[in-house]
């Protein structure tokens, strides 16, 4: 039997997309493989705005922006490779990849979650201004470039692997989180050039960075991020059966901007 | 607006324009042939980073009956310059087999006649040139004298199919279903600053070295002055050209391994070399004395091919995507995971270069091993 719901978005598909879609016990199931990225998204868009509960998407290989413009608290559960721009502008759902993730996850990301049990590539959470992004391995270059935050809204990256140069570029807001899990004993995150012109936010490593942009120094964490760290640690531990006081054991330290404004004197007369 | 213009300015009706080209490399380090078809599906899925202005494939191993002939694969915009183009190539060569290239009705635009020569080179020849040397004159006369002849494949054993269309329309086009080789390096082109015509795809040819990149070489002007020099000249309006004929000079005529040319192509930044300990940045001071002027600045990533090697280069500070991957004797270069996943949905080992480190797979060789190894340990 089909619910009304139901009824109501298939009427609203594409009769070749259809063919791709089943529904077992309220979960959408799709078929990705073959399918473009415009025909999957419009049928997330269908599915989010009729009030579908879960959706997994098997076999994806690339499909770019999925779970772009969704506004609901929709779940995705995404199987195989989704494509560069994974939840731009995104604002509420909740993603779960099982795989890796490519360049340029969480673009401009509003409200939501994502949660990769994988790798991500480059430039996570670009321009961020929102939501939570939870990555269990390594990150690409210049993670968190331009995140941003705006009084209650206020972006959250933790990666639990280590990053590439350039973490945290032209931050300026949000917090950044970089557990280094898999560094053996002794071993820095072997990035370079880590905050160069942030000017807000906060990038907490456990461990020690290679270099670092001039903008930026490091210092010890206070009780106010302890709280933080504890909370973000404690919900990254949960996503990815990690032990929670063996991640804690190593000391965090925290890196900030000297100044809100660090080219004010090369740009402004 | 007539339908070839309307084709040209917007040849799907796009109402957004997508962002970066897309490379792709798939080599079998034991040197056995396979056929087009992973490539040309890894490219298509990838489909959306060019926009039909240009797709290419450079492959190797696909002329064993002819192998110790150079290949010419050469494009003519007119009849004339064919006319001319076979003297250049008669007073040269001794042409042991000519043909029209096989080509079919695909998706593309306003396609060349394209013609396929098997040269070999003369006995006597002037100034005991190399045969190498021979081949490099011939092909930057015919580049430059003819006006409408382009060379754009010239080595031994391999060749290069491209033109102005997605990827799997020229490969469509070219029947590249009927080719075997033992090593595929792939473009789909989305052209920024330079003219998207048939010369201009990727990949860029000189002798068996190939060159497909994504990005911007925004000192291509200091580095084609360089390459003049050395009697290479410039002829198909795109930055990716000077790179192919860098990797000429540095690595067929000069001998330097790759780990040098890195250095010089993605040059360690200053405060890098002084950090380095003293013999070290002696070295690689010198190494950007030197070769200053062949330092590519701007965002690329490449894959290079020449006979037995494919090579993965970022530049130094990782401003475009490339990632690598191996499954049993395949080695996988590409833009996005997804496309490498598609044709290998299991690998043996994943892993993303750093800016400036080259990935490199030889034939035979242990060496890929060695270097992801080395990579994964830092």
């Amino acid at each position: 039997m089909m619910g009304a719901q139901e009824k109501k978005v298939m009427a609203e598909i594409d009769p070749k997309v259809l063919s791709h879609v089943t529904v077992v016990n309220n979960v959408w199931k799709v078929d990705a493989q073959d399918l473009y990225y415009r025909e999957l998204n419009t049928l997330l868009r269908a599915l989010d705005r009729n009030g579908a509960e879960k959706v997994e998407l098997h076999s994806v290989f690339g499909q770019r922006y999925i779970g772009t413009d969704l506004k609901t608290n929709l779940n995705i559960d995404i199987f195989g490779t989704p494509g560069n721009d994974l939840a731009a502008f995104m604002n509420g759902p909740r993603i779960t990849v099982h795989g890796n993730t490519q360049d340029c996850i969480a673009n401009t990301m509003n409200e939501g979650k994502i949660v990769v049990h994988g790798r991500a590539g480059d430039i996570a959470g670009y321009g961020m201004r929102g939501g939570k992004v939870f990555i269990r391995d390594d990150i690409g270059a210049r993670a968190g470039i331009h995140m941003k935050e705006y009084m209650d809204k206020k972006p959250y990256l933790v990666v639990g692997g280590t990053s590439m140069d350039f973490l945290g570029e032209y931050m300026a807001g949000g917090v950044l989180m970089v557990l280094g899990l898999n560094l053996k004993e002794g071993e820095k995150h072997r990035a370079r050039f880590v905050g160069t012109g942030m000017h807000a936010g906060v990038i907490y490593v456990r461990g020690d960075v290679t270099h670092m942009g001039k903008e930026v120094k490091m210092v010890d964490v206070d009780k106010g991020d302890s709280i933080v760290i504890e909370g973000l640690v404690r919900e990254f531990c949960g996503y990815f059966k990690a032990d929670f006081d063996k991640v804690m054991s190593k000391k965090f330290m925290k890196i900030v901007p000297y100044s809100s404004r660090p080219y004010g004197r090369i740009y402004a007369y | 607006m007539n339908e070839l213009d309307r084709k040209l300015v917007n040849p799907f009706n796009n109402d957004k324009d997508f962002a970066g080209c897309a490379i792709f490399g798939m080599m079998d380090l034991e040197g056995k042939r396979f056929g087009s078809k992973d490539p040309v599906k890894a490219m298509a899925n990838m489909h959306d980073r060019s926009n039909g202005l240009g797709g290419g494939f450079a492959v190797y191993g696909i002329y064993p009956a002819f192998k110790d002939y150079y290949a010419f694969h050469v494009m003519y915009l007119s009849r004339d310059a064919k006319d001319k183009t076979d003297r250049i190539l008669a007073s040269c060569f001794n042409i042991i087999y000519d043909e029209e290239m096989q080509t079919k009705p695909a998706n593309v635009i306003d396609p060349p006649l394209m013609w396929r020569y098997f040269v070999q080179a003369k006995k006597r020849r002037p100034e005991n040139l190399t045969e190498d040397e021979c081949v490099i004159q011939a092909v930057m006369r015919i580049n430059t004298e003819t006006g409408k002849a382009f060379v754009f494949s010239s080595g031994k054993d391999m060749g290069v199919f491209k033109g102005v269309g997605f990827p799997e329309d020229i490969a469509d086009y070219f029947c590249l279903e009927d080719y075997q080789g033992y090593l595929w390096s792939c473009h789909g082109r989305f052209p920024t600053n330079t003219p998207g015509w048939w010369g201009g795809a990727h990949p860029f040819n000189v002798l068996d070295w190939t060159v497909v990149h994504n990005g911007e070489l925004s000192s291509y002007g200091i580095n084609r002055r360089y390459l003049e020099m050395y009697g290479y000249k410039c002829t198909l309006q795109t930055d990716t050209e000077v790179l192919a004929y860098a990797f000429d000079l540095l690595m067929r005529r000069q001998r330097l391994p790759i780990e040098v040319v890195a250095q010089i192509l993605a040059a360690p930044f200053w405060s890098d070399i002084d950090s380095s300990d003293p013999k070290r940045s002696y070295t690689l001071r010198a190494i950007r004395q030197t070769y200053g002027s062949l330092l590519m600045n701007g965002p690329f990533s490449v894959v290079v091919a020449h006979h037995g090697e494919m090579i993965g280069l970022t530049d130094r500070i990782k401003l475009r995507p490339m990632i690598a991957g191996t499954r049993g004797d395949l080695l996988y270069l590409s833009s996005e995971e997804a496309a490498m996943r598609l044709v290998s949905p299991k690998l043996d080992r994943l892993w993303t270069p750093r800016g400036g480190e080259p990935v490199i797979g030889r034939v035979g060789g242990k060496k890929l091993v060695e270097v992801a190894a080395k990579m994964e340990a830092q």
